[in-house]
């Protein structure tokens, strides 16, 4: 929500965001490709699946969510849960 | 030239006398001048294998051992305390001013101590000095937090005592070297540094404490205390194999609670015990490469976790908020401390010319060499979850995401100034570690930049990003919300409290009835006794009324005595 009179900064603009992203996929998309192209020093047999470091990423970071939202349904409580007593 | 035995603590507390018996611009040019000349001491004057030990009594003290590994802290913590000034400059509070020299003071003490009694003294003035950072909030919450602070800090205290002279008792010795678990006393102080280097279970002082101290508190509070006990397990117990495993649990459970977390600073002290994790893996693997990587992380660790604690102390002094369910929109009114914000995160995130790059790849190296092959998984995946919580949460939340509409003025100069050079700190290293790696306490040939090591790690740091954008867009990414999550305290702070509150309740009831049960015997034995001849005697027959007001007197007396001491 902005100010009335302000100036409108660089992410105001949709096409601002939508132009980093664009520019965020392809260098996602790039180095996915490199991958195959670039010839990685292996120490673990692990490390030989195809975009190893990509994959597990993406992977380890929609588990951390998804799991710490579950957390959430056991862990959360009111903020001032410390400061009263039921 | 001065003395190269000068203890590097003594300008530091010097200084904090100075404090108190001066004002205005003379004070801020001591403050700024200690770590300055201190450091610059150390630096030109001090080298390895100096030492000093003062005799008490029969004892002698070893307040100074120099060498390689407490050389580098000791460069560390000038630094940091330097920074750390810089950004308080605005700050007129002598009782901060003192104990942030106090505090300063006290970690080099504790790093440069030789012996285990020194080690104690300096570790518990690391805790009494720093409380009052937490206390200079002045709130009853600050207060209650702080206390709760100082119980768990002075307990690894006295449990570092008894482990040190269960270990004087087994070995004779007291000199502070390699310890090793073998016995109770090293048991002892194995827990010791745990608590402060905040183990699972052990941590929550942590994730309490600096979120409530004050904006420039915290950043004090972020550069000394963890990364005295990292100091302290790397010299005692480098090598011990159940610190890797705890150094994995370490990276990975607080990251969970990060991203959940709400309040921005809690975030950043989660995200403290995960890499404080990293540098316990090192020290528990105990080769020369994974040591080095230890504690070459708690030293670019320091910088960049100060700067990200000074880039939410800005936001936090400026908006007087720090959640992130309130902020957003920040770079509008607060561009430089967003940008020198997201050198702070690119740099605890490790990627590639940052610092934290040339630090963590070492850790991570020595791990899967030394066949660790699924704990090196856990740290690869705690490796995502940082860059996750830290390096896009941090800045995405305070600066970007949703306009909260909150309109401000940019940082002050000399905030702006400390984490610039910070930020400038972390940019350095990481693009010219050579610098860094040549103070490295052992010998290791190692260079992170090839292509495996770039490549691995971009593809990493990227495709966690792509999951926060999907995840964002799919609308599946966790709200901030006002709230609090249970961990580990609520033992402490509920469960305790509710128990001695419960068995109190039960005993009241119990003594309510077993008086009432009594009353009926008690009054007929009474009037026995009235009717028995016992009653004739002298002492029977009075009641000791004017002795008994006269001891009345006197405990009274004793306890308004006992009250104006304390």
């Amino acid at each position: 929500m902005d100010q009335p009179g302000e100036k409108q900064h660089i992410f105001d603009k949709p096409r601002n965001v939508n132009r980093l992203l664009r520019v965020f996929y392809a260098i996602c998309g790039l180095l996915f490709v490199l991958d195959f192209i670039l010839h990685r020093h292996v120490y673990h047999s692990w490390e030989n699946t195809p975009a190893f470091y990509a994959i597990f990423g993406f992977v380890a970071c929609v588990a951390l969510v998804l799991i710490a939202k579950e957390m959430r349904k056991v862990l959360m409580r009111k903020e001032d849960y410390y400061d009263v007593d039921e | 030239m001065w003395m190269s035995e000068l203890p590097p603590f003594v300008p530091f507390f010097l200084a904090a006398l100075l404090i108190l018996v001066t004002r205005g611009w003379l004070r801020l040019a001591i403050m700024l001048a200690t770590p300055v000349l201190g450091g610059a001491h150390l630096w030109l004057d001090v080298p390895a294998g100096t030492s000093l030990a003062v005799p008490i009594l029969e004892y002698e003290l070893a307040l100074l051992r120099t060498d390689r590994l407490s050389l580098l802290f000791g460069y560390l913590f000038h630094i940091a305390a330097f920074i750390g000034v810089i950004f308080s400059l605005h700050v007129r509070d002598t009782m901060q001013q003192v104990s942030a020299m106090l505090y300063a003071g006290s970690a080099l003490g504790a790093v440069f101590a030789g012996d285990f009694i020194t080690l104690f003294i300096f570790w518990e003035l690391l805790a009494i000095s720093s409380v009052f950072l937490v206390w200079a909030n002045r709130t009853d919450r600050a207060i209650r937090t702080g206390m709760r602070y100082l119980i768990i800090q002075v307990m690894s205290g006295v449990l570092l005592l008894a482990g040190a002279l269960v270990h004087y008792y087994q070995t004779g010795s007291l000199a502070f070297e390699f310890i090793g678990l073998e016995g109770i006393g090293g048991w002892l102080i194995f827990i010791a540094f745990g608590i402060k280097c905040a183990f699972p279970f052990l941590h929550n002082w942590l994730t309490d404490a600096y979120p409530e101290a004050t904006p420039t508190g915290t950043v004090f509070l972020s550069a000394f205390t963890t990364k005295v006990a990292v100091y302290a397990l790397a010299r005692g117990f480098p090598g011990t194999e159940l610190l890797v495993y705890i150094g994995a649990v370490m990276t990975c459970f607080p990251i969970f609670y990060a991203v959940i977390e709400n309040d921005l600073r809690r975030v950043l002290a989660y995200s403290m015990i995960n890499q404080i994790g990293f540098m316990v893996c090192g020290v528990g693997i105990g080769t020369a490469l994974a040591l080095n990587g230890a504690v070459a992380h708690a030293f670019n660790d320091v910088i960049f976790k100060g700067l990200l604690f000074m880039t939410m102390g800005a936001v936090l002094y400026r908006t007087g908020n720090i959640n992130g369910s309130d902020l957003g929109g920040m770079y509008k009114s607060m561009p430089k401390t967003a940008l020198l914000c997201i050198v702070g995160a690119s740099s605890i995130s490790a990627f590639p010319l940052f610092s934290g790059f040339v630090s963590k790849s070492m850790v991570m190296t020595a791990m899967i060499e030394e066949g660790y092959n699924y704990l090196w998984l856990m740290l690869l995946f705690a490796s995502a979850g940082v860059f996750h919580h830290a390096g896009i949460k941090i800045p995405y939340f305070a600066f970007f995401a949703h306009d909260a509409g909150i309109r401000t003025k940019e940082a002050p100069g000399n905030m702006l100034i400390a984490m610039s050079i910070a930020a400038i700190l972390c940019i350095f290293i990481g693009s010219q570690p050579q610098y860094l790696y040549a103070l490295l306490p052992w010998e290791v040939d190692y260079w992170p930049y090839d292509t495996t090591h770039v490549l691995a790690q971009l593809q990493l740091l990227f495709f966690s990003a792509l999951a926060f954008v999907w995840l964002n867009k799919q609308g599946l990414y966790p709200p901030e919300l006002h709230s609090v999550n249970i961990d580990a305290e609520w033992l402490y702070r509920k469960l305790l409290p509710k128990s001695a509150g419960f068995i109190r309740h039960g005993m009241q009831q119990l003594a309510h009835r077993l008086s009432n049960s009594q009353k009926g015997p008690l009054s007929r034995m009474r009037e026995t006794l009235i009717r028995s001849s016992l009653t004739e005697y002298h002492l029977a027959s009075h009641w000791p009324t004017g002795s008994m007001v006269l001891w009345i007197a006197v405990l009274l007396g004793g306890f308004l005595l006992l009250d104006a001491i304390y």
